[in-house]
């Protein structure tokens, strides 16, 4: 586990650990989380350090830019293991939803982004590594190595997930239709915690398209969690998904 | 350090507002009282709000010129605030996109910063900069970027968000750079004294609506402003501000007069974003901020004041 650290960039193999390790069961479930991040290596100590410090000053910057007030309804910050599905319409959608979160939950959470994007330029690399994004790749998806495999593969037995099942970011004022993603994450790992979220106005922040940000006031509304039903249907479940999201906004 | 007349009128806002504070808490603590409690926590939030507004008052009185400063950063960041609230609630289109970009990080600190600078030969550039420039620029910006859909209004919205939240309550630190003969290095009393009026004129028109509202000014825009509080209030306001005559440059006439006028632009202020939140559809600027007022909401009445206190006292008592 010398630099794992820097597992958080797939693109690094030589720095990963083995999927076996991550494995449910496997070593790295039984090594903290803290250290599985930070690794013991003291220089990859010290660059971790860095990385947290610079995610925790970003994620501050991002609250103030965002003025994201935060709402828990019949819903409670937990480490437990979750994933956080929520409407997408922003850049700032993934690093407002995770500063959202306690520090001790926000440090097992990980934005799942797409590796064509977050890859491109040094910038939004460095910024991938520091918010521990797990990247997927959407333009090479193989059969044997489908992104829910690898999301559960990456997550072992400790961290959440932060998905948009939206797919891209959203221009139209009603939530799109789900992809199938979150279906199968919830049919392969039953265990896991859905949790809705909706995210009110940050399009108006920083809209699909433009780089500088109007530092308007935005809202996190996180709901109670849902579980796929015994026997629910792909697309049932995705609806009701989709309306779990969508009944926040009127709260 | 401060005379006697400042010192007075900060203690004797002091003593009130502890008073409040601990009828408030007391209020909060039995709630069999009959009270609604909904408007004892509505009490009790403006009391802190005016915590917070006396400490910094107080602060530019005790410090002097660094002090002087602080009020323009702190009203600085007021008026960020009630703009982020304004908008929010307004709706715009990605279009407005660019141009509300400028408004938040150029003209907004660059009025603040004119303000800050407090010096004469810029005060003309502090009253046109958003009235003129600001006013040219946002339609340009906005036909730029090729949305003309409802334009005039998605004009009209940004330009009057900048000018009641921005322009009108920078008219209030504004007031510490006033000469006034005779009155020197006093401004930040007379700032206390216009924040005062305008906030006891809030309450006081409440106060007696409560008492004796029967005739209600515009249903439809806020069933709690009646003729009866309107009067009741202004006239009470009017008292208080004759009785503080003391510490301003004043005689008492002059002090009633420009409470009265403080107060009934106070009352315009609270009746006009009352109708905008009627148009939006919500109870007060703070929905969106879970757990607070809006800041909007508390310093509506201070807005529409500011610039007409600035003015009366600039044209009538200072050297210009």
């Amino acid at each position: 586990m010398g630099a794992a650290g820097h597992y958080a960039v797939p693109r690094r193999q030589d720095n990963m650990p083995s999927h076996d390790e991550l494995r449910p069961g496997g070593d790295a479930a039984r090594v903290s989380p803290m250290t599985a991040r930070f690794g013991q290596n003291t220089d990859a100590a010290g660059t971790s350090l860095q990385t947290h410090m610079t995610s925790t000053l970003l994620a501050v910057i991002a609250r103030i830019l965002s003025g994201a007030s935060v709402r828990w309804i019949d819903s409670q910050p937990d480490t437990c293991q979750r994933v956080y599905f929520a409407n997408h319409t922003s850049h700032l959608d993934a690093i407002v939803l995770w500063s959202s979160l306690p520090q001790r939950v926000r440090a097992l959470t990980r934005p799942v982004a797409a590796k064509d994007y977050w890859e491109k330029g040094g910038v939004r690399r460095y910024m991938a590594r520091t918010f521990n994004a797990l990247l997927i790749d959407r333009t090479d998806i193989k059969v044997h190595q489908s992104p829910v495999d690898l999301m559960l593969r990456e997550i072992g037995t400790e961290q959440s997930l932060i998905v948009f099942p939206e797919g891209s970011r959203n221009t139209e004022s009603e939530i799109q239709d789900f992809k199938s993603g979150l279906y199968y994450l919830a049919k392969k790992r039953p265990d896991l915690e859905l949790v809705p979220v909706h995210i009110d106005n940050l399009n108006r922040v920083l809209p699909r398209g433009e780089f500088l940000p109007v530092p308007l006031l935005s809202l996190v509304t996180f709901g109670p969690p849902i579980w796929l039903e015994n026997g629910e249907a792909k697309t049932d479940f995705l609806e009701r998904a989709r309306k779990s999201v969508r009944r926040l906004k009127d709260l | 350090m401060p005379d006697r007349e400042t010192l007075s009128l900060i203690g004797g806002v002091l003593a009130i507002l502890f008073v409040a504070t601990t009828i408030g808490q007391r209020l909060k603590r039995s709630p069999d009282v009959g009270i609604n409690p909904a408007l004892v926590d509505a009490f009790n939030l403006r009391i802190r709000a005016w915590w917070m507004m006396c400490t910094v008052l107080a602060g530019a009185v005790f410090l002097g010129p660094p002090a002087r400063v602080a009020t323009v950063v702190v009203f600085f960041f007021i008026s960020f605030w009630a703009l982020r609230e304004f908008i929010t609630l307004t709706p715009t289109r990605l279009g407005d996109h660019r141009a509300l970009f400028w408004v938040f990080t150029a003209f907004t600190p660059l009025q603040y910063l004119i303000v800050g600078l407090g010096v004469e030969e810029y005060s003309l550039l502090f009253s046109v900069l958003i009235p003129v420039y600001a006013f040219l620029f946002i339609p340009a910006r906005v036909a730029m970027a090729g949305d003309y859909k409802r334009f005039l209004e998605r004009v009209a919205k940004i330009q009057a968000g900048l000018m009641i939240c921005v322009y009108c309550l920078s008219y209030a630190p504004a007031i510490l750079s006033l000469k006034i003969p005779d009155y020197d290095g006093q401004t930040a009393t007379l700032l206390f004294f216009f924040v005062l009026i305008v906030q006891l004129n809030d309450v006081l028109q409440f106060a007696w609506g409560k008492l004796l509202g029967r005739t209600v000014i515009a249903p439809a825009i806020s069933p709690s402003r009646t003729w009866e509080g309107f009067i009741g209030g202004v006239a009470s306001a009017s008292l208080i501000g004759a009785a503080l005559f003391w510490a301003t440059p004043f005689t008492p006439w002059q002090a009633a007069g420009m409470a009265a006028v403080v107060s009934v632009m106070g009352f315009a202020g609270g009746m006009t974003m009352s109708a905008i939140k009627r148009d939006r559809g919500v109870q007060d600027y703070g929905t969106l901020v879970v757990g607070h007022g809006g800041v909007l909401d508390r310093i509506d009445s201070v807005c529409f004041a500011a610039p007409v206190f600035y003015h009366l006292t600039r044209y009538f008592f200072a050297l210009s």
